[in-house]
């Protein structure tokens, strides 16, 4: 019991510190939440998946001070017709924002929605919850006690626009804690665009529940500032025939935790995880990844890549675990680092466990350095180091950005990849 | 053209000398072949001309006409007008071929301070010149080099070379890894590269690249020296007798 109290005084003390939102329809969802919060504590470095990444700068009271980016990035998504949210440090801008009306979906605020019956009571803290076990996801259940806002979308149709949610920062010590649910009905298809650091420490938290026959399609670029935190989840579950696709872009940021937790329910549905991130000197980045196949004939794909360089860190931890009668499951998963320099480093763990009998699973990881003789090769041609060293480091990233289906994203995703490259010449 | 006087190369992580003064001068317009068994030095030449790591120059000079070639990087080596075609050419996954020629051709001509080759401009001219070397569209949108065949390798060192147009070729055992008809496409694309102002130097185990590029002047290269220079007859002498007498010959 005494190692009890010990582990749960900061646990308490980070809950005393936050402030539950007034009474709606998820306050069930919330005190459920809280209550599994006490249940597992907060994540410490002994913790098996926090082995490699210090928790504590995300379970500390208050944020550590961030920098706000002094120029800001080039606009995202701009060329894009699209329907924008905006918040700034956690806090929506309905100024700032789009007219929330979109033909084939219904978009409420998280913070407004105030229906007993709410639609959303059956997503909210419910994918969360079914996403801790195996293994426990404190800060995710700490995210849906506590959110103070995001956006609720239920998916009726096929919209003909991507929703976008800009996310700024502009306050060195804002703490967001942000939480979006997607509910998808049985054939619609939806795109969702995310940009932008949304506080100089941030919790998110998406889940998304996918209807049969569904396809939901995400891009996210987590922003270029150099000093925030952040720790994502995503949550999902895949009905028959459904579609997932999530690609994350990440430049820059001191740490940076994106868990994915998906569920293949139904036969014949496809799920695919990318990242690509590119991180020079304090930058620590970790990619947790944790793919159930439950169904027959499903597809997945993990694809992560990371470009490191002046002492950064990469983290990769990726699992499939096929149940028994899951056959016919096709999993696949790489990820790989290069390390422009001796300082970096990168530190994987790869894991499948497989109870059917019927199944292709394939993993590998890799790091190393720049080809030595693909350089040679494209210098021999008159190409200059450093622009040979650019266009090699792009193709190792592109494997990640090619899982982005729409071209115009994918070229947006490269330009923006190239641009940090010009910028962080060794 | 090219002039390498006395040229001593040893490799750098080993005490192991490879060239031991080489002496060869290539005119412009002429076609030289260096010729020598296996392990005489002869990759190492092309290797330590275009700038290839791991090597240590102890003594001697190279010059592309007065630029002192041992003295510059690859990429100026190769804006100075020197091209390699390999003999493994590296495959590049995830690089265009085409991004590959335009990126090269354009970093060739800023590094001479000429204008850059505009994309339309680029597109007309690599569809020209890949339709002499039956190099198809599919081949120049695909990362470079991957999924080549042998063939499909060399020719595509041919089109790197007619697009940058260098003053100095240097073919590294292009012949290898070719069939006939291969070969003769290959060598049908170098002669058509062939001019006044272009030197060629052409390294290869057998006489028969030979009789489709044919050279002015064929050297026989053996234990890091050039022991023996002659006309094309020389070349023929190798076919029919191998190394073993002319080596006799020279000791």
């Amino acid at each position: 019991m005494a190692d009890a109290v010990v582990k749960s005084d900061p646990t308490e003390a980070l809950i005393a510190s936050l402030a539950m939102p007034d009474a709606t329809w998820a306050k069930p969802a919330r005190e459920d939440a809280l209550a599994r919060v006490r249940t597992m504590g907060l994540p410490q470095r002994r913790d098996e998946y926090w082995k490699y990444t210090r928790p504590d700068t995300l379970t500390q009271i208050g944020a550590p001070k961030a920098a706000v980016l002094v120029m800001d990035e080039a606009p995202m998504f701009d060329e894009v017709d699209r329907l924008r949210i905006v918040f700034v440090d956690g806090v929506y801008d309905a100024e700032a924002s789009d007219d929330l009306s979109l033909e084939g979906v219904t978009i409420e605020r998280l913070a407004a929605a105030s229906s007993d019956l709410h639609w959303a009571t059956c997503v909210y803290g419910v994918l969360e919850a079914r996403g801790q076990t195996p293994v426990a996801r404190p800060l995710a259940a700490v995210n849906t006690a506590f959110a103070t806002d995001g956006v609720l979308i239920h998916v009726t149709g096929k919209p003909n626009k991507p929703i976008n949610l800009v996310y700024h920062h502009k306050s060195e010590t804002s703490d967001a804690i942000l939480h979006n649910c997607i509910k998808m009905d049985a054939g619609t298809e939806v795109t969702l665009l995310e940009n932008g650091p949304a506080a100089a420490r941030f919790n998110k938290v998406l889940e998304v529940e996918i209807a049969d026959g569904a396809a939901f399609h995400h891009i996210r670029a987590q922003g270029r500032d150099h000093e925030r935190r952040a720790a994502t989840h995503i949550f999902s579950r895949l009905g028959a025939e459904s579609e997932f696709h999530s690609f994350t872009m990440t430049v820059n940021g001191q740490l940076t935790r994106n868990d994915c937790v998906i569920e293949l329910t139904g036969d014949d549905a496809i799920a695919n995880v990318a990242g690509a991130c590119v991180g020079d000197g304090d930058f620590h980045h970790d990619d947790t990844v944790f793919i159930t196949h439950d169904a027959v004939n499903c597809r997945s794909r993990q694809v992560f890549k990371k470009v490191l360089r002046n002492g950064a860190t990469g983290v990769f931890q990726g699992k499939i675990l096929v149940k028994a009668g899951a056959q016919k499951t096709d999993g696949y998963q790489i990820s790989q680092a290069l390390l422009l320099d001796g300082d970096s480093q990168f530190l994987a763990k790869p894991e499948l466990e497989i109870y059917a009998d019927d199944v292709a699973c394939s993993h590998g990881s890799t790091s190393g350095a720049i080809d030595e003789d693909a350089l040679f090769y494209l210098r021999s041609r008159g190409v200059p180091e450093a622009e040979a060293t650019n266009l090699l480091t792009l193709s190792f990233l592109a494997e990640a950005v090619e899982e982005i289906s729409d071209e115009a994203l994918r070229e947006d995703m490269t330009v923006r990849l190239a641009a940090w490259l010009m910028r962080h010449r060794g | 053209m090219l002039s390498i006087k006395n040229l001593q190369v040893k490799l750098e992580d080993e005490d192991k000398q490879i060239l031991k003064g080489v002496n060869l001068e290539v005119e412009a317009g002429k076609v030289h072949a260096i010729m020598g068994p296996n392990g005489s030095g002869k990759s190492t030449l092309s290797y330590v001309l275009s700038g290839k790591g791991g090597y240590e120059v102890t003594g001697g000079s190279a010059h592309l006409d007065d630029i002192d070639l041992l003295d510059l990087e690859p990429e100026e080596r190769a804006a100075a007008g020197l091209f390699l075609a390999f003999q493994y050419p590296v495959e590049i996954p995830g690089v265009g071929n085409m991004t590959f020629l335009r990126t090269a051709v354009n970093a060739q001509r800023k590094a001479r301070g000429e204008d850059e080759m505009s994309a339309a401009e680029f597109l007309k001219v690599v569809r020209a010149k890949a339709k002499d070397l039956k190099i198809d569209a599919e081949m120049l949108k695909r990362p470079v080099n991957v999924g080549f065949s042998g063939g499909e390798k060399k020719r595509n060192e041919i089109l790197q070379m007619a697009m940058l147009e260098p003053k100095m070729c240097i073919l590294d055992e292009t012949d290898s890894g070719l069939d006939v008809d291969a070969m003769k496409l290959v060598a049908d694309g170098v002669n058509a590269l062939r001019s006044e102002g272009r030197g060629f130097l052409v390294i290869t185990h057998y006489q028969r690249l030979l009789d489709h590029i044919k050279p002015d002047i064929v050297h026989i290269m053996a234990d890091g020296r050039i022991v023996k220079t002659g006309g094309p007859e020389l070349a023929l002498e190798v076919e029919n007798n191998g190394y073993a007498d002319i080596l006799a010959e020279v000791a």
